[in-house]
């Protein structure tokens, strides 16, 4: 089985299937960066670009791992250091990398829709590494592989997702992720960060944090994206982390088992207590490691995908030996 | 597919892997270094039926890996059938052993120098060496195998295909005819 499309857009017109592959084949690359030599030849002569018009540490970092562990070639393109400062248009940008032979795009950028305007303009694969409030993709498969690796499965599971909803790339596509493998999804946030219609996506709302945290057996929280904010979305963050925050008292109201997860950046005392980000059930840190793997399985599969899409006339080969 | 003729049932297969136990003890003097590593999928069960084979005549436990080699094939952008990643698995240090790596047919030796890129990237073996089922010849690169169950003729269309009981539920080795 191989990917369908040799860009990844977002989650949401992910079949069931495609996503088992990304997390399955991402259990098996997971290994890698145990070796002692954390690299294998799978990708060797390809170009990836990071292309990012956001900041970023642990998304960049993580897919610049995951391609060099796979030895591909990385550029890194920042755009405070580039001709993007000169005026030079995004589409403008990637054709003219794209002539230097590049394979592949890793875009971020603060514009919803974004990456796949490059997919019509470019020939090369286009991966979005988070597109203003659509989606988030690999943020989401390893929020998943970090789920399946602590409770086994996704499916039946009761996972609360609770913060910005509003400005929240990561909630969509986890929304779309984790209603697909058939967990039970429940949002909450303040009325002014529950964008309209985001029940649609399959997902329970609420503007009341206990009840979305009650029997939850994942306790997802979001970021306060100030960045976003246009104007004031609630009266202080004093007021968002009382009603809103994560911490021991409310995590009482989880399963016994549950776990924590932040996609990070934390604000510490904002949506999460200082305590409980390192507390023992908080398995922030499984979530940026599983990040290279997930990111170095889906930078394979879509290779596979493109070598599918140009090729396919090639020989039969039966079986290698 | 057609079957074209039936090669090895399971008594041969029982004996040319018990054979190949015995020709390992042979020639390897400090049988205490040798670690077998089988190829992804049907080198695994016959690596661990010659380290069974192994330990009852030695009565010593050989370390086993499983070696996936997608990650190091060389046709990742020609290949029509697409490979799936699974998980390698070598929880010993393969430094100064005696490495056997373990596959089900040996054909072009592609996969074996695929296996042999990747078990190097895991370390210093003293030695690897090679035991398969059946050769069946057609190579592309320069490699043998030190140990081999069966050397098995074939043309280039014919399809070689080894049933184990742990993955297919019986014992048996066919030659069936390829798609034309």
């Amino acid at each position: 089985m191989q990917l369908r499309s040799k860009h990844l857009i977002g989650i949401e017109p992910l079949t069931r299937d495609e996503i088992q592959l990304i997390l399955d084949t991402a259990d098996s690359f997971k290994e890698v960066s145990t070796r002692e030599i954390k690299k294998v030849p799978t990708l060797r002569g390809k170009t990836i670009v990071t292309l990012f018009y956001e900041a970023s540490t642990r998304t960049r970092t993580s897919f610049e791992l995951a391609a060099k562990r796979l030895s591909a070639d990385t550029v890194s393109i920042s755009t405070t250091a580039s001709s993007v400062q000169k005026g030079e248009t995004l589409i403008d940008t990637v054709r003219n990398i794209e002539s230097m032979a590049a394979d592949c795009f890793i875009v971020r950028h603060s514009c919803s829709g974004a990456p796949l305007l490059l997919t019509r303009a470019c020939r090369a694969s286009i991966v979005n590494a988070g597109d203003g409030s659509h989606e988030h993709p690999t943020q989401a498969l390893l929020d998943a592989m970090t789920i399946r690796e602590r409770k086994g499965q996704i499916e039946g599971l009761r996972v609360a997702i609770i913060g910005d909803i509003r400005h929240s790339r990561v909630a969509r596509s986890n929304i779309h992720l984790l209603t697909k493998m058939g967990a039970e999804v429940r949002v909450a946030g303040p009325g002014t960060l529950l964008p309209t219609g985001i029940g649609k996506l399959g997902a329970t709302v609420t503007t009341d944090a206990d009840e979305a945290i009650t029997g939850a057996d994942v306790v997802m929280m979001l970021r306060i994206q100030q960045e976003r904010m246009d104007r004031s979305f609630f009266p202080s963050l004093r007021e968002f982390a009382k009603l809103y925050g994560l911490n021991r008292e409310r995590m009482k109201r989880a399963s016994p088992d549950a776990i924590v997860m932040h996609p990070g950046p934390i604000n510490r005392g904002v949506e999460i207590d200082h305590d409980l980000a390192d507390f023992e059930r908080s398995v922030i840190l499984d979530q940026t490691a599983n990040g290279v793997a997930v990111r170095m399985a889906v930078l394979y599969l879509i290779s596979q995908a493109a070598a599918g899409a140009a090729g396919g006339a090639g020989t039969p080969t039966g079986g290698a030996h | 597919m057609k079957i074209k003729a039936r090669i090895m049932d399971r008594k041969k297969i029982q004996r040319a892997i018990a054979r190949i136990a015995q020709e390992i003890l042979e020639r390897n003097k400090s049988p205490e270094d040798l670690a077998l590593v089988g190829i992804r999928t049907r080198g695994v069960p016959i690596a661990e039926r010659i380290a069974s084979g192994i330990e009852s005549e030695e009565g010593l436990k050989v370390p086993i890996g499983t070696l996936d080699i997608t990650m190091y094939r060389d046709d990742l952008s020609s290949s029509q059938e697409r490979a799936e990643v699974h998980r390698t698995d070598i929880a010993f240090s393969v430094n100064d052993k005696d490495v056997i790596l373990v596959d089900d047919v040996l054909f072009t030796g592609r996969t074996i120098r695929a296996a042999m890129d990747s078990l190097i990237d895991f370390g210093r073996p003293r030695t690897i060496q090679l035991a398969v089922l059946i050769d069946r010849g057609h190579r592309e690169l320069p490699i043998r195998a030190d140990y081999a169950g069966k050397v098995l003729p074939t043309s280039r269309k014919e399809v070689v295909q080894v049933q184990l009981e742990e993955i297919d539920g019986q014992d048996e080795v066919l030659i069936v005819e390829g798609e034309a």
